[in-house]
C-alpha cells in the first residue's frame, strides 16, 4: 500500500495549519474521512434521505437497502454469523452501555464480579461500576505488568467462578498494548463467564474474526475508522442477545403496542428504539468498503511498522520517557510519551504551531495514568495516511519544544 | 504562526512563575480549601486562602499541571493577598475578561505579573488552563461570603 496515495483521498489533509502542511497525529482520537465516506454522505442526503423501514415510497426503500446493505457490511467485516448480531449504537460508549444495563443488569447479583484491567478507557470502567452498585457485584482489576502488557497467569488468579463478565479493550488507547483477547475470552468462558471486548482501537486497524475470538460482545466506533461520527456497532452473540431486553423503548423497536404493554421486534432491531442513524450507517458503510478495499493487514503492517519506526526515533530524544511495550509487534501505532520538564499540554501547544496535532492529557483513564504515576501524556497515533515524514516532522517538532523551553527558562 | 508567535504565549515572566513558582504549599487546617481539577486534560489544584475581617490575608496553592496553569496558578495567589474579598472577586471577573479577549479597565485594580497571562486569549485551548486557578479562588471566596 502507498500511503502517500492514500492520502491524497483524504481532503482535509491537504491543509495548512498556523502556517506548516498539517501533520494529523491524532487517529486513536478520531479518523479523518475519505472523500468516498464524504461523497457517501453527501449523496444520501441529496438523494435518497428518508426514514427506513416502514412508507411505500420509493426513497424509503432506498433508504432502508442503503441502511440494511450497511449492515450487511459490518456482518461481514468482522465475520459474524448473522446480520441479527449486529446492532448499530452512537458508538462504543453505547455499546458497552448497552450490554451492562442491560445483560450486566439482569445476571448479576450480589457475590457476583465483573473483571475489567487497569488499562480500559472510562468507556469501559464506568458502565461497570454503575451496574455493579445497582446489583452489588464486584467490580475487579487484572493488574499490568512492568511494561503494561496483561499476563494469561494475572488473568487466571483474577478471574474466579463467581465472575460474570470479562471486559477487555483489544487494543490500548495509550500503551498501544494488543491484548490476547482469543485466550482471556477462553479462559472467562471456562469460568463460566461472559466476554466483552472493546474494540474501538482495534477494529480500524486489524481485522477481527468475532468467531475465532470467540468473544460474547464486541463494540467499536464507526468514527475512528474513516466513518462519521455517531455511529457505532455492538455485536452479541444471538443466543445472549435473543434473552436480553432492550435499554431503549420507543418508535422502530416495536411489534404491537397496546395501552399497558408491549412487545418488541426482532433482532437486532428490538435495539434501535427510534428513528436510526441512517447516513451514519451508510457511511459506516462506505469506510468499510474503503478499508477492505486497501485490506486490513496492509494498514496493520504500515502502521506497526510506523509505530517502530516512531519508537526508534524518538527514544533517540534526550529526557523521552515512551510509555508501554518497546518491542517492535507488541505495539499497535500510537507512542504515547512524555518530554523532561515539559508539561504535555506545552508540548501539544508548542508542535500545534507547527501543524503538528497530537493529543495531550489523561486520554480518558483516568485509573492507568494512576498506574503510570503520570498526571498527562502526550500521544501520537498513526493511521494509514501517515508516511515517515509526518514522523520525521513530529521528531523535529520536539526537538524544537525541547530547545524552546530549554531557551525560555 | 511561527515559534516566535508562542513567544505571546510563553512570555518570560509565565516560565519565571512556572519554574518558581510563589506561595507553592498549604496553609494550616481551618483555612478555606478548595480542591479543584480540570477533568479534561488532568490539572489539579489545591487551592488554601486564609480570609480575615472581609480581607484575604494568605494564599497558597498545590498541585499539578502544565505551565500556563501552574503560573497562572502562581501569579493569582500572589495577587489576592491583601486584598478584600469584594476587589479579589472583581479581579476575577477582569482575569476573565481578559481571557475572553473582552474590553476591560486597566487602571481600575494593579494587575502586576497577570497581565502577562494576555497572550493565552489568542490560544483557545489553554483558557481552562490559565483560568482553573482563578474558578477555585472564586468558588472558595463565595461560599465563604454565602457563610457569612
Amino acid at each position: 500500500m502507498n500511503a502517500r496515495e492514500i492520502r491524497e483521498l483524504f481532503p482535509i489533509l491537504n491543509q495548512e495549519v498556523n502556517g506548516s502542511p498539517l501533520v494529523y497525529l491524532d487517529s486513536a482520537a478520531t479518523s479523518q474521512k475519505p472523500v468516498q465516506v464524504i461523497e457517501a454522505l453527501d449523496k444520501y442526503y441529496r438523494e435518497y434521505n428518508s426514514n427506513v423501514h416502514r412508507g411505500v415510497h420509493t426513497l424509503g426503500t432506498r433508504a432502508t437497502d442503503g441502511y440494511e446493505g450497511a449492515r450487511e457490511k459490518v456482518r461481514k467485516f468482522i465475520n459474524a454469523k448473522s446480520i441479527e448480531e449486529i446492532i448499530f449504537t452512537r458508538g462504543t460508549t453505547t455499546a458497552i452501555n448497552t450490554v451492562a444495563a442491560s445483560y450486566g443488569r439482569d445476571n448479576l447479583k450480589e457475590g457476583d464480579e465483573i473483571v475489567i484491567s487497569y488499562m480500559e478507557h472510562h468507556s469501559n470502567i464506568i458502565p461497570w461500576q454503575q451496574v455493579a452498585k445497582q446489583t452489588g457485584a464486584t467490580l475487579k482489576y487484572i493488574d499490568l505488568q512492568e511494561d503494561g502488557t496483561i499476563s494469561l497467569d494475572t488473568v487466571r488468579e483474577t478471574v474466579t467462578e463467581n465472575t460474570k463478565i470479562v471486559s477487555i479493550m483489544q487494543v490500548s488507547n495509550v500503551l498501544g498494548v494488543m491484548n490476547p483477547i482469543k485466550e482471556i475470552a477462553e479462559i472467562a468462558h471456562q469460568n463460566g463467564a461472559i466476554m466483552v471486548v472493546d474494540g474501538a482501537q482495534s477494529a480500524p486497524h486489524m481485522k477481527i474474526d468475532v468467531q475465532d475470538l470467540n468473544c460474547d460482545f464486541l463494540a467499536f466506533s464507526g468514527h475512528k475508522m474513516c466513518g462519521p461520527t455517531g455511529i457505532g456497532v455492538l455485536y452479541g452473540k444471538k443466543a445472549l442477545l435473543k434473552k436480553m431486553e432492550p435499554v431503549e423503548f420507543g418508535g422502530e423497536m416495536i411489534d404491537f403496542v397496546g395501552l399497558y404493554e408491549s412487545t418488541w421486534k426482532e433482532l437486532p432491531w428490538k435495539f434501535e428504539g427510534g428513528t436510526p442513524i441512517i447516513a451514519g450507517a451508510i457511511g459506516l458503510g462506505a469506510a468499510i468498503d474503503f478499508l477492505n478495499e486497501i485490506g486490513l493487514d496492509n494498514i496493520e503492517k504500515h502502521e506497526h511498522a510506523l509505530a517502530a519506526y516512531a519508537m526508534d526515533k524518538m527514544s533517540a530524544i534526550d529526557g523521552m520517557t515512551i510509555y508501554g511495550p518497546k518491542e517492535a509487534g507488541k505495539r499497535a501505532g500510537l507512542v504515547t510519551f512524555n518530554l523532561e520538564d515539559v508539561h504535555p499540554h506545552d508540548v501539544a501547544t508548542v508542535l500545534d504551531a507547527e501543524g503538528i496535532a497530537v493529543r495531550a492529557g489523561h486520554h480518558c483513564a483516568q485509573p492507568l495514568m494512576k498506574w503510570l504515576k503520570a498526571s498527562a501524556t502526550a500521544r501520537a497515533s498513526f493511521y494509514l495516511y501517515n508516511t515517515e515524514e509526518d514522523i520525521d516532522k513530529l521528531v523535529a517538532g520536539l526537538v524544537k519544544t525541547k530547545e524552546y523551553f530549554s531557551d525560555v527558562f | 504562526m511561527s515559534f516566535n508567535n508562542l513567544d505571546n504565549l510563553y512570555r518570560q515572566v509565565i516560565m519565571d512563575h512556572y519554574k518558581n513558582p510563589r506561595n507553592k504549599g498549604v496553609l494550616d487546617e481551618g483555612s478555606l480549601t478548595v480542591n479543584m481539577n480540570n477533568p479534561t486534560c488532568g490539572d489539579r489544584i489545591q487551592l488554601t486562602m486564609k480570609v480575615e475581617d472581609g480581607k484575604v490575608t494568605d494564599s497558597k496553592f498545590e498541585g499539578e499541571g502544565c505551565s500556563i496553569s501552574m503560573s497562572s496558578a502562581s501569579m493569582m495567589t500572589q495577587a489576592i493577598k491583601g486584598r478584600s474579598v469584594e476587589e479579589a472577586l472583581k479581579l476575577s471577573q477582569i482575569f476573565s475578561d481578559i481571557m475572553q479577549g473582552n474590553d476591560y479597565d486597566e487602571d481600575e485594580l494593579d494587575l502586576g505579573d497577570i497581565e502577562a497571562l494576555q497572550g493565552v486569549a489568542k490560544f483557545p485551548a489553554r483558557i481552562k488552563c490559565a483560568t482553573l486557578a482563578w474558578k477555585a479562588m472564586e468558588k472558595g471566596l463565595k461560599e465563604e461570603e454565602d457563610n457569612q
